[in-house]
């Protein structure tokens, strides 16, 4: 494991979540620290998704319990867009399609956003065109996808390839992708995969969220977590993930 | 004593706009002005149970008693800049009367006459073509145009008109509340295109001439996120008719902007003739006024004949914006495509009618209707209604009709990136608008539009 004591990023305790009134989330605690690639693991319905979605703020979810500290904040008291500003990024499950609103605008928009944030400079269009070029490179993406509506009429590879780009231009600390692998196949998956090993740095640490192995053998994570119930039951190495691939769930529900 | 303090009747309103300014014409137009009048006169305003109205609350406008505009103001070039669109043939009207020094002919070239109405009365073309269209025997507002309107734009197009013709109507601010009566005809003959714009606006403030201007009310602002819109605040009844026709083959881009003022009522008609394998394209995009009212019927007379229409409405505060439409296939094999917008905030209240009959003999047509709406607050109202009227069989038709709120899993998507929560609502309200707006086939308009709804929304986009 790389950078061992590093600088921690994001430092969950006991978080309990609910939606529309039933709990999902029954206390998780997660550490993640700068330089760090975490999996988190399970069946459908352990709460996996759910977890990315309350540290992205989505308002169908509601805190009920615990802590959240990201980058030093109190996370649960920042607005989606604060987070987002601070340095949180969730790649899409699902992306959405907005219609009349082109990639290209989005992108310089949401990146002029940040910069603000940071108190950089903004970037006028051409300047920004040459910036994205570069990071269109990062997810093998055709640069006519710039100029059409945002994952309008786009395949699913094609989305998941855009929220990637997206997580290219924005730099995130953190970035949780959701769900990224599921739909793609083999070459998109690589490609996904090549994207967000390129942008890994000692200064910033994904999660990957899934459901399969398949992804892992393609960004190594650090650390393997096992949610089931709404509560992480077990971590460990990448090699738990092999193992999970080939005696299945079971036998860790049964554990816990 | 001012007027704004007088109310008045409903019946009252009529009779005042009744007595309006006599026009005097020759011949055959006097013939029609006068059948007209006489019409207006046993028509009178449409009763609040009427079909084609029990929507459209007209209550605001039977408040004002409107009088006729007897002095024109003179405008210059720099008045009217900010509307002008370089390169196209421009005719303006002011107050409904016909201001050649503001307008430019240059580009028109074979084949393409632009030209004041009343200057071509001697025209055989002119006289076989208006009045046979617009529905002044049974529509108050159009018989009541058709007697008071001084002036109009003549085209008619032999050919292909390669720049767009802009139809520039400006309406100042004066002390008394105005009835404007903006008249246009068109005439394709066959295998002719041309893109024509209507454009009705209210002239800035700062640019109607030697008027006092009051200052903004306080809480005059909407306190949504959707501005009211604000040109020209003077009280003015804009009555505008449009007769459309199209001969074998013709294409038609025909544009319609209503920008008037906030405090203008627009009622517009149009009829449109579509004869075989014509091509009729219709954009209309209604963002001004308190109250405004387009009606739109297009008549497939011959075999083959194609109609778009695209439609959006975008209003705030207390607008009422409503547009209905009428596509008749009356011949076989037409095919007719529409999609309209409604976008309300503050307590707007936004109305889509749109009809599609299809004739006994209308086989073959394919038609498409899709009516499509954005609420921004909880005390804006869209009413839509799609009606199909099918005589025959052999057709294919869809409509669909749709009224929503702005879609949260794009609001969460864009937060997730850094968009506040309003900068987010105008992004997704914009691009739902930039559907409609794109469509129009003259960039520079495109970009204005675009640009005036930006700043309605609070602006903050353009970073």
């Amino acid at each position: 494991m790389i950078n061992k004591g590093s600088r921690k990023l994001l430092e969950v305790k006991n978080l309990k979540a609910e939606v529309a009134g039933i709990e999902i989330l029954k206390g998780v605690d997660l550490t993640i620290c700068a330089g760090e690639v975490h999996a988190i693991m399970g069946i459908n319905g352990s709460g996996k998704s759910t977890f990315s979605k309350v540290l992205a703020g989505h308002p169908d979810y509601t805190v009920t319990g615990g802590t959240a500290v990201f980058e030093g904040k109190d996370l649960f008291a920042l607005e989606p867009e604060e987070r987002a500003r601070a340095g949180l990024f969730l790649a899409f499950q699902y992306p959405v399609e907005i219609p009349g609103v082109s990639n290209s605008a989005l992108l310089r928009l949401a990146y002029n956003t940040m910069q603000n944030e940071r108190g950089l400079e903004e970037l006028d269009p051409l300047e920004f065109e040459d910036l994205v070029q570069e990071k269109i490179k990062v997810v093998e993406m055709d640069p006519s996808f710039l100029g059409r509506s945002v994952n309008e009429g786009f395949s699913g590879g094609e989305k998941k390839r855009n929220e990637i780009l997206q997580m290219a231009v924005l730099e995130p600390k953190l970035a949780i992708l959701d769900e990224t692998d599921s739909g793609l196949d083999i070459d998109a998956l690589r490609i996904v995969a090549k994207g967000v090993n390129s942008l890994l740095s000692p200064d910033n640490a994904v999660v990957m969220v899934t459901h399969y192995q398949r992804l892992l053998n393609y960004i190594v994570p650090d650390y393997v977590h096992v949610m089931d119930g709404g509560r992480i039951v077990r971590t460990g190495g990448k090699e738990l993930a092999l193992e999970l691939e080939a005696r299945g769930y079971d036998w860790l529900r049964a554990a816990a | 004593m001012t007027r704004d303090n007088m109310t008045i009747t409903k019946e009252q309103c009529f009779e005042q706009l009744l007595l309006g300014k006599a026009v005097k014409s020759e011949g055959w137009l006097e013939h029609i002005r006068v059948e007209a009048l006489e019409r207006a006169r046993a028509l009178n305003f449409p009763s609040a149970r009427h079909d084609d109205w029990r929507f459209t609350d007209l209550s605001a406008l039977y408040l004002h008693d409107f009088h006729p505009v007897v002095a024109f103001a003179r405008l210059n070039q720099d008045d009217i800049g900010e509307f002008v669109i370089p390169g196209a043939i421009r005719l303006v009207f002011v107050d409904g009367c016909f201001a050649a020094e503001l307008s430019d002919l240059a580009q028109a070239g074979t084949g393409v006459t632009v030209a004041s109405l009343v200057e071509r009365l001697g025209d055989r073309k002119v006289e076989e073509n208006f009045g046979r269209h617009a529905p002044y025997k049974q529509d108050a507002f159009a018989a009541l145009n058709t007697n008071f309107f001084e002036d109009g734009a003549w085209i008619h197009i032999d050919g292909e008109a390669t720049a767009p013709i802009h139809i520039l109507h400006v309406a100042t601010r004066r002390e008394a509340a105005s009835a404007i009566y903006p008249r246009c005809m068109v005439v394709m003959e066959p295998s002719s295109r041309a893109t024509v714009v209507e454009d009705y606006v209210g002239l800035p403030l700062s640019k109607s001439p030697s008027l006092r201007s009051p200052p903004p009310q306080a809480g005059e602002r909407a306190n949504e996120s959707l501005r009211e819109f604000t040109l020209n605040d003077g009280i003015y009844f804009s009555n505008a008719v449009t007769e459309v026709v199209l001969k074998e083959h013709a294409r038609l881009q025909h544009v319609r902007v209503q920008r008037e003022g906030k405090n203008a009522f627009h009622i517009g008609h149009c009829s449109v003739e579509a004869a075989r394998n014509s091509v009729y394209a219709a954009t209309s995009v209604a963002l001004g006024a308190r109250v405004s009212r387009h009606t739109l019927h297009v008549v497939q007379q011959g075999e083959g004949a194609e109609m778009h229409l695209d439609g959006l409405a975008l209003i705030a505060g207390r607008q009422i914006a409503d547009t209905h439409t009428l596509i008749n296939h009356a011949a076989p094999g037409g095919r007719s495509v529409q999609l309209h917008k409604c976008i309300a905030g503050g307590s707007a209240h936004a109305v889509f009618s749109g009809k599609v009959i299809v004739q006994e003999g209308a086989v073959g047509t394919d038609s498409a209707q899709s009516s499509r709406n954005l609420l921004l607050s909880g005390k804006a109202r869209i009413d839509t209604q799609p009606q199909l009227e099918i005589f025959n069989d052999d057709v294919k038709c869809k409509h669909g009709a749709t009224v929503g709120q702005i879609n949260a899993d794009a609001l969460f998507f864009l937060r997730s990136r850094g968009f506040s929560e309003e900068r987010a609502r105008n992004l997704l309200t914009h691009a739902f608008a930039a559907e409609i707006i794109a469509r129009i086939p003259v960039p520079i308009l495109v970009e204005t539009l675009s640009s005036t709804i930006l700043e309605r929304m609070g602006g903050g986009l353009n970073a």
